[in-house]
């Protein structure tokens, strides 16, 4: 008998009686703020939210904070100026390693816990928001929703090979519980957030 | 044990010698306790989620071989080859296997409890392949040749100074230097670089989802993703009861996980995983190990709800002040107590005994289990299985016979506390185990039965 075959069948005869799954609609709570809500945990965890009116003063934000000749990526559907043209990284994953800054789409925010819904066909590549020094999101106000309930109800069956949530920059505590960023992933994640 | 093996009373001596490190060890464990605290009680309905957590995984237990084949199906359906493994002995040649097959000998590894459980590295290791464990914290303690003491917080039991010298002599951080800070940018930069030139990446499972064939991956420090996005195979380790039903469910545990753990309101990354990446290998190992006969034990299947926050660690009285190697097993502490005797009752006898039973692991327990039950429940059955220590079984006899018969119990309190009283030095000494780490009590001066006797006459 096969590995399989052993481990399912010993499996079935020892699972106790089928018992039932839960409600999960009475967990979703009441109505709150939510960009409110989302804005104080993400900056409770590190993140950094800026409101907008307009994609220019992302723009500015880029110019000001990256140098000439340094890698910025733009992944929105328009272009970001001179210095965030818009980019195609259909390359090996690996050349992406000296990218200072990546701009995303993101198609949700979730406000009990500040993370953001990536799918991959926002990321060009998987490893884009990882791999970056510095993660830059964009989010429609109008997106974020309260709760993780909410937000798998709103992903249902959507299609993806990879998608994750993310939730502030890179971080560890493993040193004496001194909390650093910026431990693997990227050192800093700014969402803006639009009026939409 | 009384085979030479130390045991968890002994190996806690030695950790006990250096009662300032005891207390700061005690007091950052209660730390991230307190902060899981302001997390449950700041979410409306902490409760009703723990209870909804429990279910999903109590109908998880009891349809388990049908959802495993509903995530095989799907799993393969996405383009993910599983495997399965009866026994560690079989995971760690299915993995060996995938990496020669390959020709490869080198791998990135992010946290797997399981993978400490089947002793993955050192097999490895045997056969020629050179592992790197990329979370922080697994490497300092892979740096420093020890197993992790703890499954969320590996190197808790560490002083940053210890991480700095280990650092200067192994990636060549300046001597003397502490600053976790600095000692993370070292690493950042060490990782990075096998990051980017490792072929095979090794990854635990957090849940696993029947439903999608869908499997989710929790960190902060996004070492798990790193490895997995950058390397031409991507393997994923897990256990059998890392199954949830439906997609849905993740909101639950993805609620409850972060904030049991360590106080946050989710982990940073938390990524799905469902198709290979173009021109990539995605390898599913489904481990058994045991899992499906303690499934079978009713008075302790619950133990294989658990989700690996580590929150009945950082509560435990005795886990902060024995420290996680003190348990001589991959999982510490409460839950590592009921799982362990799983595996092998004789070596992990002690472990069951290492509680004071105070309830408080069951309490924070975010899937419900009734941890300090079953580690009750285990005592029995090791006792009645005879592999407790000569010594213990003698001390239980004489305390059945004393507790069985008033004279003996009556005689038995005026001896002792006459001892206390008049010949302090025939219980103060190292002799007698009560009196390690603890002063003996003040004798009262008559027991509660002769007041009464006294008293009721008044």
């Amino acid at each position: 008998m096969s590995s399989r075959d052993k481990i399912l069948s010993a499996v079935a005869a020892n699972q106790p009686r089928l018992s039932l799954l839960p409600d999960l609609d009475i967990l979703k709570g009441g109505d709150i703020n939510v960009v409110e809500k989302f804005t104080e945990v993400l900056t409770a965890i590190g993140g950094k939210v800026i409101n907008i009116a307009r994609l220019d003063e992302v723009t500015a934000y880029i110019e000001m904070n990256t140098a000439a000749g340094q890698r910025v990526v733009n992944l929105l559907s328009e272009p970001l100026g001179m210095r965030a043209a818009l980019t195609d990284i259909k390359d090996l994953p690996h050349t992406l390693n000296n990218i200072e800054l990546a701009v995303l789409h993101a198609d949700m925010g979730i406000a009990e816990n500040g993370a953001i819904w990536l799918n991959e066909n926002r990321l060009g590549q998987r490893v884009t928001p990882f791999i970056c020094q510095h993660l830059v999101v964009i989010l429609d106000k109008s997106n974020i929703v309260p709760t993780m309930h909410h937000a798998y109800e709103k992903i249902g069956d959507e299609k993806y090979g990879f998608a994750t949530f993310i939730a502030g920059p890179s971080k560890t505590a493993d040193i004496e519980q001194s909390l650093v960023l910026g431990a693997h992933g990227s050192r800093s994640m700014t969402v803006f957030l639009r009026d939409i | 044990m009384e085979s030479g093996v130390k045991d968890h009373a002994e190996l806690a001596a030695i950790f006990n010698k250096d009662e300032n490190r005891v207390d700061w060890h005690d007091e950052t464990l209660w730390w991230v306790r307190q902060k899981r605290d302001k997390m449950a009680h700041g979410l409306p309905g902490w409760e009703a989620l723990r209870e909804a957590a429990s279910q999903i995984k109590d109908n998880v237990l009891s349809n388990l071989s049908e959802y495993l084949q509903q995530f095989e199906t799907n799993a393969q359906a996405n383009g993910i080859i599983v495997h399965w493994a009866a026994d560690a002995k079989e995971h760690n040649e299915i993995v060996l296997e995938l990496l020669l097959k390959n020709g490869i000998r080198k791998m990135v590894k992010s946290k797997s409890m399981l993978t400490e459980e089947c002793h993955l590295n050192e097999y490895l290791e045997q056969q020629g392949i050179d592992v790197i464990d990329s979370d922080l914290g697994e490497r300092i303690v892979q740096l420093a040749k020890e197993p992790p003491s703890h499954i969320v917080l590996p190197c808790i039991h560490k002083k940053k100074e210890e991480i700095g010298d280990l650092f200067h002599i192994h990636l060549g951080t300046p001597a003397g230097n502490a600053d976790p800070q600095l000692l993370t940018e070292a690493a950042r930069h060490h990782l990075r670089e096998v990051f980017l030139t490792r072929k095979a990446a090794l990854t635990g499972v957090n849940f696993a989802v029947a439903e999608t064939g869908e499997f989710v991956v929790c960190t902060n420090e996004g070492n798990a993703d790193m490895g997995a996005h950058l390397a031409d195979i991507h393997i994923a380790s897990m256990g059998i009861e890392k199954i949830i039903p439906e997609r849905k469910h993740l909101g639950v545990f993805l609620r409850l996980l972060a904030r049991s753990a360590t106080g946050q309101p989710i982990t940073t990354y938390s990524s799905h995983f469902v198709k290979p990446r173009e021109g990539q290998q995605l390898h599913i190992i489904i481990v058994d190990n045991g899992r499906s006969i303690q499934l079978g034990r009713e008075d302790f299947r619950n133990s294989l709800k658990c989700i690996r926050c580590g929150a009945c660690m950082n509560t435990c009285p005795v886990y902060r002040r024995s420290g996680g190697h003190s348990y001589h097993t991959a999982i510490a502490g409460p839950i590592g107590a009921i799982l362990a005797p799983n595996l092998d009752m004789e070596k992990y006898a002690d472990l069951p005994f290492a509680s004071t039973l105070c309830g408080s692991c069951s309490n924070v327990c975010p899937v419900k289990i009734d941890i300090h039950q079953q580690l009750y429940k285990w005592r029995q059955v090791i006792v009645q299985k005879g592999y407790t220590t000569t010594a213990k079984k003698a001390s239980m006899k004489l305390m059945a016979f004393t507790l069985s018969s008033p004279a003996a119990y009556h005689t038995g309190g005026k001896v002792g506390r006459w001892v206390l009283k008049h010949a302090p030095f025939a219980v103060n000494n190292k002799f007698n185990p009560w009196f390690k780490q603890r002063d003996m009590p003040e004798p009262p001066e008559q027991s509660f039965g002769e007041w009464y006797n006294e008293n009721r006459k008044k």
